[in-house]
């Protein structure tokens, strides 16, 4: 992990080089009051649309209907508050709790999958030499850019009643992840492999060791940054992709995405079924994103992209 | 790494495959003969495995019963079968290159590896990439050709050019905002302390896990509307009345394309954490040296960060541009769901979707997509421009 092109400068480093300022932080830096006020404007600004939503979904219909959530969450007492909303969620024609389980089960395989392949991939197009190599590369980096859309009709064609036969399955949208990940995939996973040392690999190959081995004991295991940010960010693109679930997936497969999607249709009865819907398919990604946050920063600023 | 005798080829151990005979002594001996033994197994494993695995995927498409009708059961095994399936392909792939002669073995290795990937990326993009351009040179059942009829039709309609205008708009305004954003915000970071650093970039990161479409449902509180005289429970409209102003319907008005730049604002507000990340990390690796030296020379911090620092962070300005911009070239999601292209909000994305499921036209979808796959060929020609250059300089 010592080959992160771009190394972040501890700042207590940066100290000794920034005197002056009455008010000095922690770190002997001068605490700037602008960039202070400013940020805590930009998080509010930042935080208000969720908080809004979050606190609207504990609301009964009428109540949301009749004031705005900030005069509930001013007045929390006069309020009326409740839970029922999560309840319905999960009952009747919302169903998102089998929403819920189609997104995990349709995530991760197709988070999963199309690492596997890119990393054999990527180690290949790092550490060996054939012919073709740059063009076949450069097909990647080229197909990276085309908008999905474009395969939809040919796909469901080959995935539809009149070919395979698997339109609607879980399967069918895992290819379909596998596929339109693959590009980036490989990609992220070939420029942090780049960084690895060579050396490493040559000694490997001098005590014997196959290409199979040095990629699962010493590849592998020395990529996992980038891998670790790779799965993260697959697995939420997956998760809150709406396009190809609602293509690809019947409606008893079909993700939690979808479902609130059909729920932002309702009007009237069932629409404050909305906001804890909205509340429940966030939950999951935001906590991969968070418990993991240093891995998907680590490895978008090292592997992803160069400085 | 085992370094034990060979052992018999029959059952290799799952977890660690047979040592190869081979590549250890290569240097003394280049003509090696085939190894039969491996290569049958290796082949043989291809084909068994991959038999396996279609089966096994296609009886969970088709014979859910089988396995009890359980969603749960039936995506553990898909898993299982999946990873495990996709690695002893791999494992089995390998035996057999590595039962070629030497020299043979060593020239298609490096395609055993790639090709699985690519497969899928032929299959899954090239392929139906193809197809699709065919396809916008026939009919609305893509039985028939019908020549440019398709392209004359779209160019024709207002709807196509109504919504190549928006997807401009959202070209010109996303992208530039969000890099701006994401330059004052990492800035701004920069010059807090570690821990309010640490907190601020979290704040400001966190919308990138929601979906588009939890955005659409977060802002669609925000833009509600409710009759005048009523109590707003809108945001926006509460802070408008308040203001004195009549309740408007936001997402209705066309006016100065009100509507497309409020939803613009959602995909400012889910992307701008990420464009702060990476041009975050390109600051800090601004050396200090060079603002010092800016400093001495009686630059003010403003000079330096136009002077000094943007310059340094171009490269990675660009990169998050691109990116944004790759992102709003398709943009569908908040349309879709926020207004479905009416009051002259549509977008290509969503038109090519209520064209191809709404009106089942799939000539004139084929052909909306082939126009904007024109429109990003100058992002994929500048991708790779950027990608070899970068190659060289490594």
């Amino acid at each position: 992990m010592s080959q992160q092109t771009v190394v972040a400068e501890p700042p207590a480093a940066k100290a000794p080089k920034r005197p002056g300022g009455s008010k000095l932080m922690a770190d002997g830096r001068p605490r700037s009051v602008f960039a202070i006020v400013m940020m805590t404007l930009l998080c509010i600004l930042w935080t208000v649309p969720t908080l809004g939503l979050l606190v609207t979904s504990f609301r009964t219909r009428e109540e949301a209907a009749t004031s705005g959530w900030w005069s509930a969450l001013a007045h929390p007492f006069e309020s009326v508050w409740t839970t029922a909303n999560y309840k319905g969620v999960f009952t009747g024609t919302a169903d998102m709790g089998a929403g819920f389980l189609n997104s995990i089960l349709v995530a991760i395989p197709a988070t999963i999958l199309p690492i596997m392949f890119a990393a054999f991939a990527a180690y290949a197009f790092t550490f060996m030499d054939f012919p073709g190599k740059d063009i076949l590369f450069i097909v990647i980096v080229g197909v990276m850019v085309v908008p999905i859309q474009v395969a939809f009709s040919p796909l469901l064609d080959i995935l539809g009643p009149e070919g395979l036969g698997i339109s609607g399955e879980y399967i069918a949208v895992w290819l379909l992840h596998t596929g339109f990940g693959m590009p980036l995939a490989i990609y992220t996973l070939r420029n942090y492999m780049t960084t690895l040392p060579k050396t490493v690999i040559e000694s490997a190959k001098i005590d014997g060791a196959s290409h199979f081995q040095t990629f699962w004991k010493l590849i592998v295991p020395m990529s996992v940054p980038a891998l670790a940010a790779f799965a993260i960010l697959q697995f939420i693109w997956v998760w809150n992709d709406l396009l190809i679930a609602k293509l690809f997936l019947s409606q008893d497969n079909t993700t939690i995405i979808v479902k609130l999607q059909q729920l932002l249709g309702t009007q009237g009865q069932g629409a404050e079924l909305l906001t804890a819907g909205a509340f429940v398919s966030m939950l999951l990604p935001l906590l991969v994103f968070f418990t993991l946050q240093r891995f998907f920063v680590r490895g978008l600023t090292s592997g992803a992209v160069k400085g | 790494m085992t370094s034990d005798t060979q052992t018999q080829e029959g059952a290799p151990p799952r977890e660690s495959p047979p040592e190869p005979p081979e590549t250890g002594g290569d240097e003394f001996n280049p003509e090696q003969h085939s190894d039969i033994g491996r290569l049958l197994i290796g082949l043989v494993g291809m084909v068994v495995t991959g038999w396996l695995l279609c089966n096994v995927f296609l009886a969970f498409a088709y014979y859910p019963e089988w396995f009890f009708d359980s969603k749960i059961l039936i995506g553990v095994l898909a898993l299982i079968a999946g990873v495990g399936g996709a690695y002893l392909l791999f494992m089995f792939i390998n035996m057999f290159v590595e039962g070629m002669p030497g020299r043979l073995s060593r020239a298609v290795m490096p395609y055993a590896y790639v090709l699985p990937a690519l497969a899928a990326i032929t299959l899954m993009l090239i392929y139906p990439t193809l197809q699709t351009i065919n396809y916008s040179f026939a009919n609305a059942d893509s039985t028939e050709y019908v020549g440019f009829d398709n392209y004359t039709e779209i160019f024709g309609s207002d709807e196509f050019r109504q919504s190549i205008f928006n997807n401009v708009l959202w070209l010109l305004i996303v992208p530039a905002v969000t890099v701006a954003v994401g330059v004052i915000v990492a800035v701004l970071a920069d010059k807090l302390s570690q821990r309010g650093e640490k907190f601020g970039k979290a704040v400001i990161f966190t919308p990138m896990a929601i979906s588009f479409v939890g955005a659409s449902a977060i802002w669609g509180l925000i833009y509600a509307y409710n009759d005048p005289g009523a109590t707003q429970t809108g945001l926006l409209n509460a802070i408008w009345v308040a203001l004195g102003g009549d309740p408007v319907t936001w997402l209705n008005t066309s006016t100065f394309r009100l509507n497309s730049l409020l939803m613009m604002v959602i995909l400012i507000w889910l992307q701008v954490g990420f464009a702060m990340i990476l041009l975050s990390s390109a600051i800090k690796g601004v050396p200090e040296e060079t603002l010092e030296a800016a400093r001495i020379d009686g630059a003010n911090e403003l000079q330096i960060f136009w002077r000094v620092v943007i310059p340094q962070i171009m490269g990675t300005i660009i990169t998050v541009f691109i990116t944004v911009v790759i992102m709003v070239l398709k943009v569908f999601d908040i349309v879709y769901v926020l207004t479905n292209g009416n009051f002259k909000s549509n977008v290509i994305a969503n038109l090519f979707f209520n064209k191809l499921f709404a009106d089942n036209q799939a000539g004139q979808a084929s052909a909306i997509v082939v126009v904007l796959l024109i429109a990003v060929t100058p992002v994929l020609v500048w991708q790779v421009r950027h990608f070899r250059a970068e190659e060289a300089a490594r």
